[in-house]
């Protein structure tokens, strides 16, 4: 049996194309059924996200499996084979398990890291556990692929640092502040990220908020979207003494907190220390605030270097990964090739059973008049020749050795094991 | 049997600080906690050697420069176990315990013999005045490593260079609470040192002040300190300046420890 994934990811196939082939709400539960049905494919799961349309496979002939499922495809969304056929990918085996295990793991998804995937992959396995198509051999390998995404997660720091400007701004604060509870903030204007970022702020634990706009009914209306307080324009210096965080996204064409205005804040906050995002362009606060002490400036530039030093170190962290799901797909493998034997095994036992059975039915008709005593002693001497003779063979088969699939034919043909069905 | 004890707790620790070297480089929570394991080791080793040196002298160990060393750096590493379970900073060992290291290395180049002690100073004051200074010293010893990660952590939150060990190092915030903890600790014990030490001089040497020249640096030590937490106390000064304070201050105890013992005449000097 082998393990086959087929499909389209972000990298093969644009959204046009990515969405043509998406198995959406009801389409998913229909999908896997007909994939199901097909007399090739023994075990199948079916992953469709926004950014991947995977199909996972266990199938007796790959190359026939593979046809049918392009050909499903095509006839499932209505739409001509040759529109997506150069978009597909094939992975059989080693491949197709190191694939599904760097998508768990999130090496292959557009943002390197990102948590949601393996939430994905989590459904994906429950829905085919719900509808029962899934085997053995793919209920291992999803199992196997969530338990690599954590080792990686854990033994890495792939999911470290912030990627997005918001989040950079939420670590740059926990650099300065450690914990964000009862420290308190100010959103000085409007606008999508900064709202964002005081989104995030405020998920993560800061207490006050503090809104300043330039209309006061719009800093009224924001206010009591973030549970705030509203502060007139005029009287946001005197505010910002009690505020530890500020984020500013005003249109204003000049500055509009000026080095000479901070120098006072700081004295009279007592120079405990200020972290300031400037999001707007043009900025809206001199540059040189940084220059004081315990003033953290950014502007839009600072966070996304920020982001891009971030993005550099997942990557570096992503080498160690692959490392990890090397290691993993191997143990995976070694265990896949370890299940043909053990079919074998067990015939092997059965039929030594089966004889014994049967010479011992004879020597009871033989000697009818035997005692008790004795009979048992024949039957535990039958029991111990059986044993002894099939050990050999059978640690044979369990050991991880390259000719095992020699073995296992030489070992059916000598004891003429044929009811076992051939997988190939 | 001192001597084993003594090289085996300074082998430890030399071990952890090579170790905590390396982590500032490829940190990995395996390497922080193996460097915690073997200076732990260390330290329950270097305890015993000081309580086997106690029980052959009878007096505390400090009485010549090679024990004063090994109990500073005792002290050193007793405050950083304090602070690593408070905090879990996991990088704090990095920036200490070379500190400690140097202590036990130029511990372990001097003099080792056991010398009675000089009848004149033997009194209960011995023990109460050295190890409220040692004491002290090692918390002024662990605000210099805090200081000295505080500038990184600031340099780097300055300059926006976002990276090596700014994901590591723990905030501002927290490294200046240290910094101002470790202060508060030991600006009290300097002083009480230095009162403990003026009554003990009264008794020995009959005056209460001497001029002596490791009386004069423990007096510039202490002026460093209390300006140090002074300005944080009314004008709210803190963090860079309390930092780089703290590493001057701590180069000026170590002149007084080894270069007034080592090199000018002093009362002080263990001779």
């Amino acid at each position: 049996m082998k393990i086959v994934v087929i499909g389209l990811n972000h990298k093969t196939a644009p959204v046009n194309i990515r969405e043509m082939l998406a198995f959406a709400g009801p389409k998913l539960e229909e999908g896997v059924s007909c994939l199901r049905g097909m007399p090739e494919v023994r075990e199948v799961a079916l992953l469709s996200t926004c950014n991947r349309v995977e199909i996972y496979a266990c199938v007796g002939n790959t190359a026939a499996a593979v046809e049918n499922i392009k050909s499903f495809l095509a006839s499932f969304h209505r739409i001509d084979r040759a529109a997506f056929e150069k978009s597909l990918f094939v992975h059989t085996d080693s491949q197709a398990v190191r694939h599904l295990f760097r998508v768990a793991s999130s090496l292959d998804s557009m943002v390197v890291g990102e948590p949601q995937i393996l939430g994905q992959i989590k459904n994906t396995f429950d829905f085919a556990l719900e509808k029962k198509t899934t085997g053995v051999l793919l209920n291992k390998l999803m199992k196997k692929a969530i338990s690599t995404a954590k080792r990686v997660r854990t033994e890495t720091k792939i999911a470290e640092n912030a990627v997005s400007i918001s989040f950079a701004a939420v670590e740059l604060a926990r650099k300065i502040f450690t914990d964000l509870g009862g420290k308190s903030f100010m959103l000085l204007g409007a606008g999508e990220m900064a709202e964002l970022a005081a989104r995030h702020l405020v998920n993560s634990g800061v207490r006050d908020v503090v809104v300043v706009n330039r209309t006061y009914d719009r800093g009224c209306d924001l206010a009591r979207e973030f549970n705030g307080k509203p502060v007139r324009f005029e009287d946001f210096p005197a505010e910002l003494v009690h505020c530890d965080i500020l984020i500013c996204s005003t249109g204003a064409p000049a500055y509009v907190l000026l080095k000479e205005q901070m120098h006072k804040v700081m004295r009279e906050r007592k120079h405990r220390p200020v972290f300031i995002i400037d999001i707007s362009v043009p900025r809206n606060i001199d540059p040189d605030i940084n220059r004081i002490e315990n003033v953290y400036l950014y502007d839009v530039d600072n966070l996304q270097d920020v982001v891009e030093s971030n993005i550099l170190e997942r990557r570096r962290e992503a080498e160690k990964a692959e490392i990890i799901i090397a290691e993993e797909v191997e143990t995976f493998i070694k265990w896949m090739s370890s299940l043909d034997s053990i079919p074998v095994i067990v015939a092997l036992r059965q039929k030594a059973e089966e004889i014994k059975e049967e010479e011992l039915e004879k020597f009871r008709n033989k000697f009818p008049d035997l005692d008790d005593g004795k009979r048992k002693a024949v039957e535990y001497l039958a029991a111990a020749i059986i044993n002894k003779l099939i050990h050999p063979p059978t640690a044979a088969l369990k050991e991880d050795t390259e000719d095992r699939g020699e073995l296992i034919a030489a070992i059916k043909k000598l004891y003429g094991l044929n009811g076992e069905e051939n997988e190939e | 049997m001192g001597t084993i004890l003594f090289e085996l707790s300074l082998t430890f620790y030399f071990a952890a600080t090579v170790i905590s070297i390396v982590d500032l480089f490829k940190g990995s929570r395996e390497s922080s906690r193996l460097m915690l394991f073997i200076t732990g080791g260390g330290f329950l080793i270097h305890t015993a050697s000081l309580i086997y040196r106690y029980s052959i002298s009878g007096h505390l160990p400090i009485a010549s420069m090679h024990e004063a060393s090994s109990f500073f750096a005792w002290c050193v590493v007793l405050i950083f176990f304090l602070l690593e379970f408070r905090y879990k900073t996991g990088i704090m060992g990095s920036f200490v315990l070379p500190v400690v290291f140097l202590l036990m290395l130029s511990s372990s180049i001097l003099p080792r013999g056991i010398r009675p002690l000089n009848p004149v100073l033997e009194s209960y004051w011995f023990g109460i005045h050295t190890f409220l200074a040692f004491l002290g010293n090692a918390a002024f010893a662990v605000a210099f490593g805090i200081g000295i990660m505080y500038l990184l952590q600031e340099h780097y939150l300055k300059s926006k260079h976002v990276h090596g060990l700014f994901h590591r190092l723990p905030s501002i915030q927290v490294l200046d609470e240290i910094n101002n903890k470790m202060i508060n600790l030991g600006f009290p014990l300097l002083t009480c040192a230095i009162i403990t030490g003026a009554l003990w001089a009264e008794s020995a040497w009959g005056s209460y002040w001497r001029w002596d020249p490791k009386e004069v640096w423990s007096m510039i030590t202490w002026f460093i300190y209390a300006f140090i937490l002074h300005i944080r106390l009314t004008s709210g000064w803190r963090g860079k300046k309390a930092a780089i304070l703290s590493v001057i201050g701590f180069l000026v105890v170590l002149f007084t420890f080894f270069g007034v013992n080592l090199s000018v005449k002093s009362l002080h000097s263990f001779k």
